[in-house]
């Protein structure tokens, strides 16, 4: 699984990144999560904003910290 | 943090500690005018007006759709749609200034182009909610007032103006394409959200209700009311958050209320150090005598208002910096113009932004967008020094 978390640094798109790496622990499941922080190429995933959360090329919430939950019910649907 | 970072930032407090001279009348009285100024903050306005904000702008960037928003971005959207609602959706997009590159980003590469995407990378971090309210409080509301009508036109007419210098070179390389992602499901009727935003509000303006003189009946009854006001709305606001609002929501909004508070508020009271230190509170003197400040930028002359517009835009502000920092030039002989000048170019631009914009519009885009802005600022300082002053 491919889990991108975009958005320039600021302390919130590091939360986003902290509760993917929670969620994908408690799952047990392993994936690629990687910051995206340039602008340049945030700006292609066609996002509302950061920071956004985007698993397999999909792009799941933006503009916001999504909560838990959330992360870990689109992390089983994209299992 | 890198760690050749963090060696710069102990190499600065050495050569610091080691050279400045401390023993001396004038240093020895900045530092005390610097913790003056903190108290002052502290003191005046952390309860009743940083604080309120903060919630404000937490509950902002969780119930605020911004998918809404957004959407009139796009490429098939009104032209003079997008110009409106570029140039005042800052005040609930942009809480914070790292929001507002990456949505200049994606605009300017899938919405509307060059002038709806420069118009909100104007009005962005000069009208965002917390900047108004806080430079209304501190500097005064004709100056908060000016700096958000001020920030709304000139979105617009720098947003037009760039439109019509690039047009044609935008048609060659633009595909139209809009915005991915589906509208969010709204949790509750609009007309809740408008409502329960409009109550916090309400809270901010009538506890901040400033004393006027007895004659202004209905003013001076608000004024002496004003803590029964302020109770009546946070009864009606507790209601609307008991009934309206689930408990998962709530939970999402204190947690990004207070990452808002850790993010911007460690820097703010850093700006109001430094700004203590350098230029004293207002009446007093910091490090800086206050003549070369009028040298600079005092009365309304062309050069005070050219000056404090071309500062402001090199100068790096975080978030509401800017105001603590006006607080101490204004205090030290600042003319209201240059103030003005300098609040409108200043949160907008920065070197380093002006670098990472370059990477999405390339160089000569970028000129001429920090050329407009430098020189619309200077005339609209000169403009609001001379009927204000």
């Amino acid at each position: 699984m491919e889990i991108r978390v975009l958005g320039p640094g600021c302390p919130r798109c590091q939360e986003v990144k902290k509760r993917t790496i929670n969620a994908l622990a408690e799952l047990n499941v392993g994936a690629d999560v990687q910051n995206v922080k340039d602008i340049k190429k945030i700006s292609e995933y066609k996002v509302l904003g950061t920071p956004a959360l985007v698993i397999n090329g999909k792009v799941k919430a933006s503009g916001r910290i999504p909560s838990p939950e959330d992360i870990k019910k689109w992390i089983q649907e994209e299992m | 943090m890198k760690d050749k970072w963090i060696f710069l930032i102990f190499l600065l407090t050495f050569l610091a500690a080691y050279f400045i001279p401390f023993h001396q009348a004038t240093v020895q009285n900045a530092i005390n005018e610097a913790f003056m100024l903190l108290q002052d903050y502290a003191r005046e306005h952390v309860l009743l007006c940083l604080i309120p904000a903060f919630f404000i702008a937490g509950a902002i960037s969780v119930f605020v759709s911004k998918a809404s928003v957004i959407k009139y971005f796009g490429a098939k959207a009104k032209k003079i749609l997008s110009y409106s609602i570029a140039s005042v959706s800052g005040t609930i997009l942009a809480v914070c200034s790292c929001t507002v590159l990456p949505l200049f980003a994606g605009i300017y590469t899938r919405g509307a182009g060059i002038g709806p995407a420069t118009a909100f990378l104007y009005s962005g971090p000069a009208i965002n909610v917390l900047a108004i309210i806080l430079t209304a409080k501190v500097l005064g509301y004709k100056l908060g007032l000016a700096r958000a009508i001020g920030a709304i036109f000139f979105a617009v007419i720098i947003g037009l103006i760039m439109h019509l210098l690039f047009s044609k070179e935008e048609e060659k390389n633009r595909e139209a394409s809009d915005f991915a992602e589906e509208e969010e499901k709204e949790p509750r009727p609009l007309w809740k959200t408008t409502l329960y935003f409009a109550v916090m509000v309400a809270i901010l303006v009538f506890i901040n209700w400033g004393k006027s003189s007895p004659e202004l009946k209905v003013w001076y009854f608000i004024y002496q009311a004003k803590w029964y006001i302020g109770a009546a709305l946070l009864a009606v606001l507790a209601w609307m958050i008991f009934r309206w609002f689930k408990k998962e929501e709530l939970k999402e909004w204190t947690f990004s209320t207070w990452v808002f508070t850790k993010q911007i508020l460690p820097l703010l009271f850093a700006g109001v150090l430094v700004a203590g230190f350098l230029l004293g509170r207002p009446g007093h003197e910091g490090v800086i005598p206050s003549e070369w400040i009028v040298r600079l930028v005092g009365g309304n002359s062309l050069g005070a208002n050219l000056f404090a517009s071309v500062a402001g835009a090199l100068m790096y502000f975080a978030t509401l910096t800017e105001v603590p920092i006006l607080q101490g030039l204004l205090g030290a002989g600042m003319g209201q113009g240059p103030a003005l000048a300098l609040l409108l170019a200043g949160p907008a631009l920065s070197l380093p932004n002006m670098l990472v914009i370059r990477s999405v519009i390339g160089t000569k885009k970028t000129l001429a967008f920090i050329a407009l802005v430098v020189i619309m600022a200077t005339i609209t300082g000169m403009i609001y020094g001379h009927f204000f002053a």
